[in-house]
């Protein structure tokens, strides 16, 4: 079993409105140094296969449904699951 | 939490583990001798969810008597999940508040999400489709940064759920006091329509008959929250607290498609909600209204999580789950009808004649007790009551006016108190117009849906006065009531029953129940005059932080018949030219008003007075009124007395303005709470008839073009005036203003 | 006339629309279950309601693609009939492809439902015909996700071809780009919008200013079906 993590974040070019709140909310809390948030998502899979297939069914995943390419990238990171 | 080792019956006993599942001695000691042997872990477990407060009501049982339940109207009274009123044309009305105050405590936004989930369960396992949602909620001060996010998430949590449901929110009420700082009150009530042959109950009947589990999966989420829901949060404890059980209005929408069309089936014997103390309360309870006995097998139930116990998966609070019980050779087609939905149903036991809760877990027999004993047998107390000290000092107090310097000033800070300013910034989260039968939204005294096919409407609203409650009980108890029945009449409806959500602070104190009692005769005897019986309700005690009680709240949730939907009436002034009249006298009475406690900082005094007969009075012949279509527009006067209910009435018009008379000292005319009073505009070619009607009405001015308020005295002289803008801005603009601020 | 409201798991206000139909424009109207889209073609007109379906998990509109309602939503659009989405309905649109685009968060973060002023940007639209050009309409929002987005070159498309339909006359205060309300496809026979014209229809319920939308839709359809 192989464990993928994808990592949602939105488009450089597309405003955050979570975002721009949250770094509104870090700056008034006292931690002046934040300059920029921005808010993503986590997916985890967990999945079979080989580790060829995989990056290529994990890319069609994105691309059909776990991401809107409009305003959203990603990138994902392949492992072993830990066994239980 | 894993138990792989559960304790033996005789380690429960001698390490007295039942006290950490919310049992006293004495508790168990009855469960012990009742039961005729010494529980189990799983069964201790069985008796501590059923004994609690929550399910049991053991210490507010001898106060829920008083309650009038009966009456014309009334097709099902408390008891089943929600209470049942006709309507006319074969229909009914359904309904029940509910209160998760204390996941809200700890989670404000997953608790408040699942408070309204489990309320619409409540509905819909009554075979009644959801159409309305209220809310009524109490939180501390908004200059507090918990008390603030409690609020922001609560809200944000029951909006998320009932905009997901896609049932429309149409009416409710937020106040603010210090008295709620860190223990918010968050109350839901859901109002359903259907046909009289549709109504369900949970009776689990008919030997032989198949018990089906239909829904969301079990987990270990929220073991034990019906005991933890009966007791004290502490804030500094949450390392300790239970999972969260967290909500999933996807799985509900679909479960509750499933259920409505179950309900067309004669394959049905009863469904009920597997809400507090989820698995176990359910069988019990099915099986001992109906008189039968449930056995069921535990391997069978849904797991979200490996290993898991009998014990969890009969106290395990996890949301969206139903136990339905279908007629033997039935259970195939009932499961197939789930599955089309998308929903999960299994078969996890079947109905027997020996009255037991019996369960079977991996091939072994792990609970046998008597459903009976748990559903009907827990203790009841009695508990100590005691007339506070500060009763009769607040009773001995005159009735004084608050010192204020300037009057315009006053009611621009009135305006802006969080308790009266605009709640925009909360309903404009819900999604009030789902269904497209919302008559009334969110911002007029009551909500109203209409009932499709038909003329006629259901009007609602929650209120609860508590400051009044907090300085007299009785007197306090009978003004909730009056209150929100003054809500449906000035929008047109005739009040037809109620359900209430009893918050209070810990039953073990002498003089919290002491409110408990008072308060409900209070209620009672407001339901009997104003005819409006108590059909179902759900107590939540032990509202305390830190040893300090809420002010007692007992939230009445109202709902009336709008016979025809011409009569409808809303508070904004209509037309220039219009009649301007209050109905019902203004006495000094500031004990508990909002100018009181913005003043002085505190309540103190009298509450204002009620007399029935005459609130009674005055609600049907302005209610005539309407019906006859006298009135233009009307208001009950309620926080911060005539002055903001005049200004609300300028609010919520377009480039009107008023211009009107007062007698008497300034200060009582314009901000005290004295009850039974209305504001309503007349047309001026109606004057005459509606006088004729209205008894206690007296003429004060006129509605004007141009958005101008002008209050004058007696001789005059103008006492306060301003551009309808002005006072607008600050009511509307304070509650962002306080969440944007910084602290 | 015969209109179908397809119904994606969890759907929440597909009453809405169904009704909107009776009361207006009066024609036929039947839900359709999102498994058995493949008889969309026996309908005139789809209809795609708003509220949540799927639970808006994801991302509102994303899931209805894992439904084989999506590619018969895709045939029914090719083959020119009309398709309306509103609300949730403009995010599936969207989501599957057969608009352009996509929906961020609410600006204030929050569900937001409230009544928004609209400007009608085309009058020369099968679904706008009969308001009048230039016209401002007022129309009730209620969405968490009412936030559309495209990028510069899409937006400028959009522009070009007339495809804007509706924009926010006053405030825009979900955040939309080029304060867009409504789009429609290439060919302009699918509307996207964010309002909701299905619950401006009766007076009782808060106006009529959606009740003309409909109405351009069965024009549309009477003018291509005489006799």
């Amino acid at each position: 079993m192989t464990k993928v993590t994808i990592y949602v974040t939105l488009r450089e070019s597309v405003v955050d409105p979570q975002g721009i709140a949250t770094t509104d909310a870090l700056q008034k809390m006292g931690f002046e140094e934040v300059t920029s948030v921005r808010v993503g998502k986590l997916i985890e899979l967990e999945m079979d296969g080989s580790e060829q297939t995989i990056e290529t069914r994990v890319k069609e995943m994105c691309d059909n449904l776990l991401i809107n390419k409009v305003i959203e990238d990603y990138r994902f990171e392949v492992g072993e699951v830990a066994s239980r | 939490m894993s138990i792989n080792h559960e304790p033996t019956a005789e380690q429960v006993k001698e390490q007295r583990l039942y006290l950490q599942m919310g049992m006293t001695e004495g508790e168990y000691t009855r469960a012990e001798e009742m039961l005729g042997r010494t529980p189990n872990y799983t069964e201790t477990g069985l008796f501590s969810a059923m004994w609690s407060e929550h399910c049991s009501y053991k210490s507010s049982k001898s106060v829920l008597r008083k309650f009038p339940t009966e009456g014309a109207r009334v097709l099902q009274g408390p008891g089943e999940g929600a209470g049942i009123v006709d309507i006319g044309d074969n229909q009914a009305a359904v309904f029940k508040m509910e209160s998760h105050n204390s996941p809200s405590a700890i989670e404000p936004f997953i608790g408040a999400a699942t408070g309204a989930g489990g309320i619409i369960r409540d509905v819909f396992s009554m075979g009644a489709r959801p159409v309305a949602l209220v809310n009524s909620l109490r939180f501390g001060d908004l200059t507090d940064p918990r008390d603030k996010f409690l609020f922001e998430e609560a809200v944000a949590g029951i909006a998320s759920y009932g905009n997901a449901m896609g049932i429309p929110t149409v009416a409710g009420e937020v106040q603010f006091d210090q008295c709620y700082s860190k223990r918010p009150l968050v109350n839901a009530m859901a109002v359903g329509l259907l046909n009289h042959e549709d109504i369900q109950k949970g009776l689990a009947a008919g030997v032989g008959n198949t018990v089906l589990y239909a829904g969301a999966t079990t987990g270990r989420d929220g073991i034990h929250g019906a005991t933890m829901s009966s007791s004290e949060v502490s804030i500094e404890e949450e390392n300790e607290l239970p999972v969260m059980q967290a909500g999933d209005p996807f799985i509900e929408k679909l479960l509750m498609e499933a259920c409505l069309e179950l309900v067309k089936s004669d394959a049905l014997i009863g469904i009920q909600d597997m809400g507090a103390a989820g698995l176990t309360s359910s069988a019990a309870e099915m099986a001992s209204k109906a008189g039968y006995g449930v056995e069921m097998n535990l391997n069978l139930v849904p797991q979200r999580e490996e290993n898991m116990t009998a014990y969890e998966m009969m106290l395990s609070e996890s949301q969206e789950r139903m136990l339905i019980v279908v007629k033997k050779g039935r259970e195939e087609e009932v499961i197939q009808l789930f599955t089309k939905y998308g929903i999960n149903a299994v078969a996890i036991g079947r109905v027997t004649d020996d009255k037991m809760l019996r369960l079977l877990h991996k091939g072994e027999i792990v609970a046998e007790v008597s459903a009976d004993l748990l559903a009907e047998d827990a203790p009841s107390y009695q508990k100590e009551s005691k007339e506070p000290a500060s009763f009769a000092e607040n009773q001995a107090m005159e009735n004084e006016e608050p010192q204020v310097a300037d009057l315009k000033d006053t009611l621009l800070d009135l305006l802006q108190r969080p308790t009266i300013a605009s709640k925009e910034w909360v309903y404009n989260q819900f999604d009030t117009g789902a269904r497209t039968s919302t008559v009334l939204a969110p911002g007029a005294s009551a909500g109203i849906i209409r009932v499709r096919g038909t003329n006629k409407g259901i009007a609602m609203t929650a209120d609860c006065n508590s400051r009044f409650i907090y300085l007299d009980p009785e007197t306090g108890g009978k003004i909730a009531v009056a209150e929100a029945a003054r809500n449906l009449v000035c929008s047109g409806a005739e009040p037809i029953a109620l359900t209430d959500c009893l918050n209070f602070g810990s039953p073990d104190k002498p003089e919290v129940f002491w409110q408990l009692e008072k308060s409900a005769d209070g209620i009672s005897e407001a339901c009997r005059k104003l005819n409006a019986p108590v059909i179902g309700g759900n107590v939540s005690l032990s509202n305390e932080v830190n040893g300090v009680p809420i002010y007692p709240t007992p939230t009445i949730g109202l709902v009336g018949l709008v016979h025809d939907l011409k009569h409808v009436t809303t508070p904004g002034l209509k037309q220039a030219g219009d009649a301007i009249y209050v109905i019902g006298q203004t006495a000094t009475e500031f004990g508990g008003s909002e100018l009181q406690q913005m003043v002085e900082g505190k309540i103190f005094g009298k509450s204002p007075a009620i007399d029935l007969d005459t609130e009674v009075k005055r609600q049907n012949q302005l209610l005539e009124a309407i019906q006859q279509g006298l009135i233009q527009s009307a208001a009950d006067l309620s926080e911060g007395g005539f002055a903001v209910a005049l200004c609300e009435k300028a609010f919520a018009a377009d480039g009107l303005g008023v211009d009107v008379t007062v007698e008497g000292s300034a200060v009582t005319a314009l901000f005290s709470e004295s009850q039974s009073r209305f504001l309503v505009t007349v047309k001026p070619e109606q004057v005459a008839a509606f006088e004729q009607n209205v008894e206690d009405a007296v003429k004060i001015g006129t509605v004007t073009d141009g958005e101008q308020l002008v209050i004058k005295d007696a001789e005059g002289t103008v006492l306060l005036e301003g551009t309808v803008e002005e006072f607008h801005a600050a009511w509307k603009g304070a509650i962002p203003c306080l969440l944007n601020s910084e602290g | 006339m015969k209109f179908a409201v397809l119904v994606f798991p969890g759907l929440t206000c597909d009453l809405d629309m169904y009704h909107a139909v009776e009361e207006t424009v009066k024609q036929e109207v039947e839900y359709v279950w999102h498994t058995e889209a493949d008889k969309l073609d026996q309908f005139d007109a789809v209809l795609l309601p708003t509220g949540t379906s799927y639970g808006n998990y994801l991302r509102p509109g994303a899931l209805a693609k894992s439904s084989p309602a999506c590619q018969e939503l895709q045939k029914f659009a090719d083959s020119g009939k009309l398709v309306l989405g509103v609300g949730n309905g403009f995010h599936i649109l969207v989501e599957a492809g057969i608009l352009p685009g996509g929906f961020l968060r609410n600006n204030s973060l929050k569900f937001r439902s409230a009544e928004e002023k609209l400007q009608v940007e085309n009058t020369d639209t099968a679904f706008t015909k009969d308001y009048a050009k230039g016209q401002t309409i007022t129309l009730p929002v209620a969405s968490e996700f009412g936030n559309y987005y495209a990028d510069e070159a899409t937006v400028e498309e959009l522009k070009n071809s007339n495809r804007i339909i509706f924009t926010y006359a006053d405030e825009n205060l979900d955040g939309s780009t080029a304060a867009i309300a409504g789009i429609t496809n290439e060919k302009g026979n699918v509307l996207g919008m964010m309002p909701l014209p299905e619950r401006a229809v009766e007076e009782l319920i808060g106006g009529t200013d959606g009740a003309p939308l409909f109405h351009s839709i069965l024009n549309n359809w009477s003018e291509k079906h005489v006799n």
